[in-house]
């Protein structure tokens, strides 16, 4: 299986800091935010890679860069060998372009309210110039949803019918990677479980490749061949599903899976995590979780473990041996 | 359900249906309109055809017959014998005029600057909403007057008198603009914001057709709302300007112009020179502005 | 377990339309004892919040009570004047919010808005008052209460705002507190926290907890009894550990199945078909039939089953004439 995504030392900085005038008044530093900080990782094609992390961890922001809606500070993210941020050559730049989509979050706001639907699914095709004959409603078909659902708007379908809607626009170009952020998370659990099962049945089909984005463990492990935990920023442990949920190796992954609720955990008592995810604009010295860390020892605090590699999974931990 | 009867059922047409402010204003407002457009048609008389005219009606009291040739005048005649109802129909033809023409400008100008703001923000954003807030301090018909100065200035002596109608417009539109950029750039910042716009620029659409197809049909409702209020108050500025005669000529009174010249007769007792174009101007800038409030709290979903 | 804190029969909710009269909260019944949590599920929709503002008189009109009864502490609040529904919030009754900022002023500190909460319910002069928020604050684990209780909402991140609301709620010592999705906007490990201690504060003080939350997973953590909501009627009621591991109600059943687990391998997951109807189409009968695949003929005609039609558990004939059977 070779690489369709190989993102390489991939570091993302915001400037968070406030306007010049308010900047030379106040005497403010500039302050600068490291979305993403040395991130490598890369995607077989034809599988799902998960990104997990809480708020703040980079995941999403990974997730714009690779779509290209987003440059990266530094590093580089080469799809089919191409690095879009740098390629000249336009033909090559569009031809990548028409293999990325993506699927967002809110069903609510990803599609033009004043669209139909038909015309929601052919715009990617019209883009690249492409035939747009009934596209739309064999893509509607596929989805699960009715050809005659073609001529509405977006507003006389549910929320999981609309997902539905935005899934046939990420195929419409027949892409190969699709990003999918937080696909699930705004949907009910019902209506989660039958968009899940459709994205995975097309995945098989059509030999997609998956970019996941969630915060949802037990989301990522019904949907994910491998899978990245992010931590401010930063990759803490990589490892294939089964692997990582058998043996979760990195402190934060094994609070990220304990303090995840558990259906058939009646009236469980264990101590909560501590603390909370620090500011990212001041992160901690040393290793970004020893603040919140069981087992810190004093390394921690001073050094930043490096991502190790170790048979099949990657962990950045002093405490973790090879 | 065809278009036309789902129209009938929609949200928008049920509140119509129970507002009868709403049901009023735009009854009178189609009525006003109608008489304006077909003043050539049903008017009694043409109060520009000179040949028409006979001095003897001169101050003719309405609803009253003339004291030396018996004819009987509606709203009354002025001191050049002139029908004040045709006047007044005529002159509804060049306020109603005015007003739409310069809404029409002010709302292209302050949707694509309010566009081009919101979306491409930066140096554009900041270069235009400055422009717009220094305008802001000035009262706009002020501006009005300022911008009419300059444009009669430039109009060659021979043109102005069939140009004042189109500088008129541009005053009136350029000192309006900015009520529609701000809203403009108001909802495409929150648009901008939406995840289908960030579909449509992972598969490189340009930024002009984002703009274009997707942001402004978006947009739209708060600024045909806005429109229907300008219209309003564009008339009364037309107005404004005409009284304070820097505005429509005599040789095309607007009912501001015709209000100016009933003021000059209103101390001797010839009320109904100014009285009636005062009533109509009344009549159709609150109408329009309250059909204006309907469709903003109609449109508004916070209210609903 | 001890007495009946809240006590809710057949409560009707109504909306008032142009295109009729919704129903968000149709024939609603339970109890909630003391130092007991009830957990409300439902997806969004179901009515679960609507039952919750119910209870504690902040229906947004047109939406108001048809009929049906709110007892507290056997005393009836679902028609009291506003004044006197005022007095029993934050008194009688706590709230925590999905959004901490839709509880906290952002323009007084946090210290003066619990003192005063306090002082507002309680018999107490300033000095004492502000010594019971400065422990209120310690009691949900705000670090170095005392150098923050000056502080302003918009200086403490979500988590800790979501702790300050649960002493605002909990100051006044009510004996019953509603939480609508407190945990839905925060992080996992945050999550894990505040539900760690609602569990805990209420067990101490015996304080009743409506916990309405669309996460099977927090209520298997956090609830005692579980009441499933499905188009604004009770579906299932019972212990959570009956509920969740041997639900009857199809719809509980289909819902449980389609919840994915952690501790479950890459599988397919089971689906229901279709989705909930919303409140202006809603099927005659049992509101689930068209998506049930036991559905019979009893099922479509109405009246629709209650808990107290079927066995007290679950609202479906199916279950009654299955245990009739046996």
């Amino acid at each position: 299986m070779s690489a369709l995504v190989k993102i390489t030392n991939l570091t993302r900085i915001f400037d968070v800091s406030k306007p010049w005038l308010n900047r030379v008044i106040e005497r403010l530093p500039v302050a600068l935010l490291k979305a993403v900080s040395d991130v490598s990782l890369d995607i077989s094609e034809k599988t799902a890679y998960a990104l997990v992390g809480e708020s703040g961890s980079g995941k999403s922001t990974i997730g714009k860069i690779v779509v290209g809606l987003q440059p990266p500070t530094e590093g580089s993210v080469e799809i089919e060998g191409v690095d879009l941020a740098r390629e000249k050559d336009e033909a090559v730049v569009k031809k990548i372009r028409s293999d990325i989509q993506m699927i967002f979050q809110d069903p609510f706001a990803s599609l033009n309210p004043r669209w139909r639907v038909k015309k929601i699914i052919e715009e990617p095709v019209k883009a690249i110039g492409g035939n747009t004959t009934g596209v739309a409603e064999k893509l509607l078909e596929l989805v699960g949803l009715s050809k005659d659902d073609a001529n509405k708007y977006p507003h006389e379908f549910s929320g999981g019918q609309r997902q539905r809607i935005c899934v046939a626009r990420a195929l419409s170009s027949e892409p190969k990677l699709i990003v999918c952020d937080e696909p699930t998370s705004a949907l009910d659990v019902s209506v989660q479980a039958q968009v899940l099962n459709l994205m995975s049945d097309l995945k098989d089909r059509l030999g997609l490749t998956y970019l996941f984005i969630s915060h949802d463990l037990t989301v990522v492990r019904h949907m994910a061949d491998k899978i990245g935990v992010l931590y401010l920023g930063r990759l803490v442990e990589e490892a294939p599903t089964e692997v990582i949920f058998a043996d979760p190796q990195h402190p934060y992954t094994q609070m990220l899976f304990d303090a995840a609720p558990k259906l058939d955990s009646f009236g469980r008592e264990v101590d909560p995590p501590k603390g909370e995810i620090p500011d990212p604009i001041n992160p901690p010295s040393g290793c970004a979780y020893h603040p919140r860390c069981p087992k810190v020892i004093d390394l921690c605090k001073s050094e930043r473990p490096e991502l190790k590699e170790n048979k099949d999974r990657r962990v950045a931990c002093h405490l973790v041996q090879n | 359900m065809s278009g036309l009867k789902r129209f009938w059922q929609s949200d928008l047409m049920w509140s119509f249906r129970h507002s009868p402010v709403a049901i009023i204003s735009l009854l009178v407002t189609v009525l006003l309109i109608f008489t304006a457009i077909c003043a050539p048609l049903l008017a009694p008389h043409n109060p520009f055809d000179p040949a028409t005219l006979n001095l003897m009606n001169g101050f003719s009291r309405p609803m009253e017959p003339n004291q030396f040739t018996n004819e009987v005048f509606l709203m009354g005649t002025d001191d050049q014998g002139r029908d004040m109802y045709s006047t007044i129909m005529y002159g509804m033809r060049v306020s109603l005029f005015v007003g739409f023409m310069a809404v029409l400008f002010s709302m292209t100008l302050g949707v694509v600057l309010g566009l081009l703001a919101g979306y491409l923000g930066g140096w554009v954003d900041i270069i235009i909403m400055r422009i717009a807030d220094i305008q802001l301090t000035f009262p706009s018909i002020l501006v009005a007057m300022l911008i009419f100065g300059i444009a009669k200035g430039f109009t060659p002596i021979e043109m102005r008198e069939q140009m004042a109608i189109w500088v008129l417009i541009l005053a009136i539109g350029l000192s309006d603009w900015v009520k529609f950029a701000r809203v403009v750039r108001g909802a495409t910042l929150v648009e901008k914001a939406k995840e289908y716009i960030q579909a449509a620029k992972l598969i490189d659409r340009k930024p002009i057709a984002i703009m274009l197809s997707h942001i402004l049909p978006n947009v739209l409702n708060p600024v045909l709302v806005i429109a229907t209020i300008s219209l309003a108050l564009a008339i009364i500025a037309e107005a404004t300007l005409s009284f304070l005669g820097v505005g429509a000529p005599p040789t095309q009174p607007s009912l501001g112009t015709l209000i100016r010249i009933g003021q000059d007769y209103l101390f001797s007792g010839e009320w109904w020179i100014l009285f009636f174009p005062a009533v109509t101007l009344l009549a159709l800038a609150l109408s329009v502005n309250l059909l204006g409030d309907w469709l903003r709290d109609a449109l508004n979903p916070r209210l609903r | 377990m001890g007495d009946t804190v809240l006590s809710v029969k057949d409560l009707v909710v109504d909306i008032p339309t142009r295109k009729g009269v919704l129903r968000p909260v149709d024939r609603v019944s339970f109890d909630i004892n003391e130092g007991e949590v009830l957990g409300v599920v439902g997806e969004s929709g179901a009515g679960k919040s609507m039952t919750g503002n119910a209870i504690i008189g902040l229906l947004d009109p047109p939406a108001h009570i048809a009929s049906g009864e709110i007892l507290l502490k056997g005393s009836p609040i679902q028609n009291l004047e506003k004044k006197e529904m005022q007095k029993i919030r934050g008194f009688e009754i706590g709230m925590v919010f999905q959004d901490p900022l839709t509880s906290l002023n952002p323009l007084i500190p946090i210290g003066e808005q619990l003192s005063e909460t306090i002082r507002k319910h309680l018999p107490v002069d300033k000095k004492t008052a502000d010594k019971r928020a400065l422990a209120a604050l310690d009691e949900v684990g705000i670090p170095a209460a005392a150098s923050r209780i000056n502080n302003y909402p918009h200086q403490f991140s979500g988590g800790m705002r979501q702790r300050v609301v649960i002493a605002l709620a909990l100051c006044a010592e009510p004996s019953l507190v509603i939480a609508d999705e407190p945990t839905t906007a925060l992080d996992v490990s945050v999550q894990a926290q505040i539900i760690s201690l609602l569990k805990q504060l209420c067990r101490e003080r015996g304080t009743a907890v409506m916990l309405i939350t669309h996460d099977m997973g927090v209520i298997a953590e956090a609830s005692n009894r579980v009441a499933v909501m499905y188009a604004g009627r009770l579906a299932e009621l019972g212990s959570v550990e009956k509920v969740l591991t041997t639900p009857e109600q199809p719809y509980t059943q289909g819902l449980m199945a389609s919840t994915p687990l952690a501790s479950e391998g890459k599988k397919r997951l089971n689906q229901i078909p279709g989705a909930m109807p919303t409140l202006g189409a809603l099927p005659s009968g049992c509101a689930f039939h068209p998506r049930c695949e036991f559905a019979y003929d009893k099922c479509r005609v109405d009246p629709y089953p209650t808990l107290s039609d079927c066995n007290g558990r679950a609202a479906c004939w199916l279950v009654t004439e299955n245990s009739e059977k046996r």
